[in-house]
């Protein structure tokens, strides 16, 4: 007989210490189907996800799946059991080969030795069946995001996955690389699995679900179907309040020239002829596809890169960033791509992470006086908002906006002039990004400059004033926002591919 | 709802019973250790202990700080060891018979003091280097050091007129550093305690209330992080191992002091029981974390069990055994915290 619903979880609670994490959150999930969980960060979407791979016990509720009542023990036995997830952060072994991967632990064995053929046959036909081109021999350590995330849906299949969880399957794909995504998650629909879609992102939301539900506060909203809704709605039902935009506005207009890239190239060739100038109180934005080399011309201007020709001029004198440390001394800040791998101290306070670079105004006497770091701090958490119980918390238990905060708090208190943004709001809920606009609005109010690289196109287009955009190492153009669309981007990202 | 309520109140008190499982574990062991013989609970014991932890401590911090930058130093003990026959070498007495220098001047004590803290400040200074330019793994950097000092002690040590001989005659001006105490009466305080009291606050001013301290932690916690907010991160590990080296020597001078006369396998496994106090001690492996009152509290416990258990006539073998399980059981417990944090 078939069910109604392939997964149910009926109303599950979960305590931690001094919160209610899930609070009688029911799931239902359809077979056959996209069905997406949305909500702000910290609104309980991973935990409820936890819950149902077993990393995390119920306090209250059921699980359903297929009919039967189930309490996995531990991801191993959900997979068994074709419950399957795709990680926001993946776990494979860099140093073996992608089928090595995907068998791990079952690997097909012919008179005790392991029969690397059947193994590559059978990686190659799962593949083919989802259009994945991935040679089964290749390294996983050498293949791009996109790919190994490709492989742990390979994975899922193989072992004949009928829910697949995907957390923030796209934050680090290109366009392309989503739409190749879309198709295969349509393959999977068609064999009859269902997927947990999780993202931030409305747009795509809307157009690959089914069925969306909203959490927020660690409580059930609605489960209704995509077709019904829009994005207002679903934001007005994730924050809890009216949303009329997702970008603040701005009235400053861009004035003198700050900041001269000339020519600029990197040591080692990753990109080259980069021109560009920067205006005080200017968004600056840089466009282009993964891998197009945006990241790495922040880098470059920062002094995290070796820089090969050209020249930085600031205010009309020619500087040298040759590190990171001269960088900041010449009025430079950075918010990098990765948070948790190059940006925060996660076992260390939001008090520590927030002072680090500003150490040297906090001496008296000679030495650091914590009076002097604390009101600084105190001061920061309150005009920025950030949500924490004191200055004293370990930033790691923060959520991700309140992390990306406290760093860009931390280049706030060094005063620089120009600040370079690599994706800051990855990852962050709507009600957080805006705040960050917000943020980065009154920067330019300032008179600073901001150059924000981004991966979300209507992001660019809600703040910037103009747009770089880099396709495979070269910049193929700049454009005034209010006189280009998304096509005449993406046609320029492409220029040089 | 009631349930889950009183389930979660379980749950944290059986988490408080984890996280302080090794102070139980150990007040444990000293109520054993009490009612076996009630006499161990004297001022005298305790300053012996206090006393035989001093330069102990000393040398945990050092090493605690090369941990808390994501390294390990495994050249503690051979560094001590080098700093020893140098710095005995240097203080002998004058009409001493078997000087290594008969007709060396009567030297004042800062200057072997300064001699050993140069060279083994610059040895350190070398793993540094290594492990932070030529990015060697500091297990393998500081082994190779390890050995080189050892090389380098012992042909210092074993050559003519006398050959291998333990370095002795040590003056008694030095001695009686280690042995001599300021007081009134019958309440005497060891020198030895106050020059540790002494290390010890100066190491936690330089933790806690400065650039160099916070940068520590900083490039502990995460070096990419640290580089990018323009720490520089090599100068810091640098500083660092040197700096551990110079606090060897330091604690070497005082080790010739306690035991009077020196050799080159003075120290030798210094290092093993340096980082067993700093794990014992709450300092995390995977670096980032530590505290100078958890080191010391680290040291105080093995020389506690040391002491102790002697003091109650436990078989020395036992002893190892004992402090072996506890380093497991400190390392166990951290683990445990780093899981539940997942």
């Amino acid at each position: 007989m078939e069910n109604e619903y392939i997964l149910e979880m009926k109303n599950v609670s979960k305590l931690f210490p001094g919160v209610k994490a899930l609070d009688n959150v029911t799931l239902k999930v359809r077979p056959g189907t996209v069905h997406s969980l949305m909500g702000e960060n910290g609104a309980g979407k991973s935990t409820l996800m936890k819950c149902l791979f077993g990393i995390y016990s119920l306090d209250q509720g059921e699980i359903i799946l297929d009919g039967q009542e189930i309490q996995f023990s531990n991801p191993a036995e959900a997979l068994e059991n074709h419950v399957s997830m795709v990680h926001q952060e993946l776990n494979q072994v860099l140093d073996q080969n992608v089928m090595e991967n995907l068998w791990l632990g079952r690997y097909p064995l012919k008179g005790g030795l392991i029969d690397e053929k059947k193994m590559y046959d059978d990686t190659r036909k799962i593949f083919n069946e989802l259009d994945i081109n991935v040679d089964p021999k290749a390294k996983v350590g050498t293949l791009p995001v996109s790919q190994k995330q490709m492989i742990e849906i390979g994975k899922a299949v193989s072992y004949d996955a009928k829910i697949i969880v995907m957390d923030e399957p796209t934050s680090s794909l290109t366009e392309k690389e989503v739409e190749h995504l879309f198709k295969i998650i349509q393959k999977l629909i068609d064999r009859k699995s269902s997927v947990i879609y999780i993202s931030h992102k409305m747009e795509e939301i809307l157009r690959i679900s089914d069925d969306v539900t909203v959490m927020r506060d660690g409580k059930w909203i609605a489960t209704q179907p995509a077709s019904t809704l829009s994005i207002d709605q679903i934001i007005k039902m994730m924050v809890g309040r009216e949303m009329t935009e997702r970008y603040p506005q701005r009235d400053t207009k861009p004035g003198d020239i700050l900041m001269e890239v000339k020519n600029l190239s990197s040591a080692s060739p990753a990109f080259m002829g980069v021109n560009f100038e920067l205006h005080k109180g200017e968004i600056f934005g840089i466009a282009g596809l993964v891998g197009s080399k945006r990241t790495e011309v922040l880098e470059t201007i920062f002094g995290i890169r070796k820089k090969g020709e050209g020249q930085i001029i600031v205010e009309e004198k020619e500087i040298q960033n040759n590190s990171p440390e001269e960088a900041t001394k010449n009025g430079f800040a950075m918010l990098t791509e990765e948070r948790r791998k190059d940006g925060i101290f996660a076992e260390l306070s939001v008090a520590f992470n927030m002072a680090i670079d500003n150490l040297d105004s906090y001496i008296k006497y000679g030495l650091l006086n914590d009076k002097l770091i604390k009101a600084d701090v105190d001061k920061m958490i309150e005009t920025m908002k950030i949500k924490t119980p004191s200055a004293k918390q370990k930033i790691g238990n923060l959520s991700g906006g309140n992390q990306q905060k406290v760093i860009l708090g931390r280049w706030l208190l060094t005063q620089p002039n120009i600040l370079l943004l690599d994706e800051p709001t990855r990852g962050i809920d709507v009600g957080a990004k805006y705040e960050i606009y917000q943020l980065i609005n009154q920067l330019v109010a300032e008179g600073k400059g901001i150059i924000i690289v981004s991966s979300e196109m209507p992001e660019l287009f809600g703040i910037c004033d103009r747009i770089l955009v880099m396709s495979n190492g070269h910049q193929s153009g700049i454009f005034n926002t209010k006189e280009v669309n998304q096509e005449l981007i993406m046609q320029a990202s492409a220029k040089f591919i | 709802m009631e349930k889950a309520l009183n389930r979660f109140k379980k749950i944290s008190i059986k988490n408080l019973m984890v996280d302080k499982a090794i102070y139980v574990v150990l007040f444990v062991l000293l109520v054993v250790i009490v009612i076996i013989q009630p006499s161990f609970l004297s001022f005298g014991n305790f300053k012996n202990i206090f006393a035989q932890s001093a330069t102990r401590i000393i040398i945990a911090l050092a090493a605690g700080m090369v941990l808390v930058i994501q390294g390990v130093d495994l050249s503690t003990g051979r560094m001590i060891g080098l700093a020893a026959v140098i710095s005995a070498s240097l203080m002998q007495q004058v009409d001493y018979a078997y000087r290594m220098y008969p007709n060396l001047a009567d030297l004042p004590i800062i200057v072997p003091i300064l001699v050993v803290m140069l060279v083994c400040g610059a040895f350190g200074g070398i793993s540094g280097i290594v492990v932070s330019i030529f990015k060697v793994p500091p297990f393998i950097a500081t082994l190779g050091m390890s050995l080189i000092l050892y090389g380098v002690s012992s042909i210092y040590f074993d050559r003519p007129p006398y050959g291998a001989q333990p370095i002795g005659g040590i003056k008694r001006s030095i001695t009686s550093v280690a042995t001599g105490s300021i007081g009134m009466g019958a309440v005497q305080i060891p020198y030895l305690i106050l020059i540790a009291l002494a290390v010890c606050i100066i190491i936690w001013v330089l933790w806690n209330k400065t650039k160099f301290g916070k940068y520590m932690f900083a490039v502990g916690g995460n070096p990419e992080a640290a580089k990018v907010s323009g720490v520089n991160v090599v100068r810091t590990q640098i500083k660092i191992y040197a700096l551990a080296g110079l606090m060897y020597a330091f604690a070497a001078v005082l080790e010739v002091a306690r035991i009077g006369s020196a050799s080159n396998t003075t120290g030798n496994g210094y290092e093993m029981d340096a980082v067993a106090a700093c794990v014992v001690g709450g300092v995390s492996l995977s670096g980032g974390t530590g505290s100078v009152g958890g080191i010391v509290i680290g040291v105080l416990i093995f020389t506690v069990i040391n002491y102790g258990l002697a003091f109650i006539g436990v078989n020395m073998y036992w002893q190892y055994v004992v402090k072996g399980l506890i380093i497991m059981l400190a390392v166990i417990i951290d683990m445990r915290k780093k899981m539940k944090r997942k």
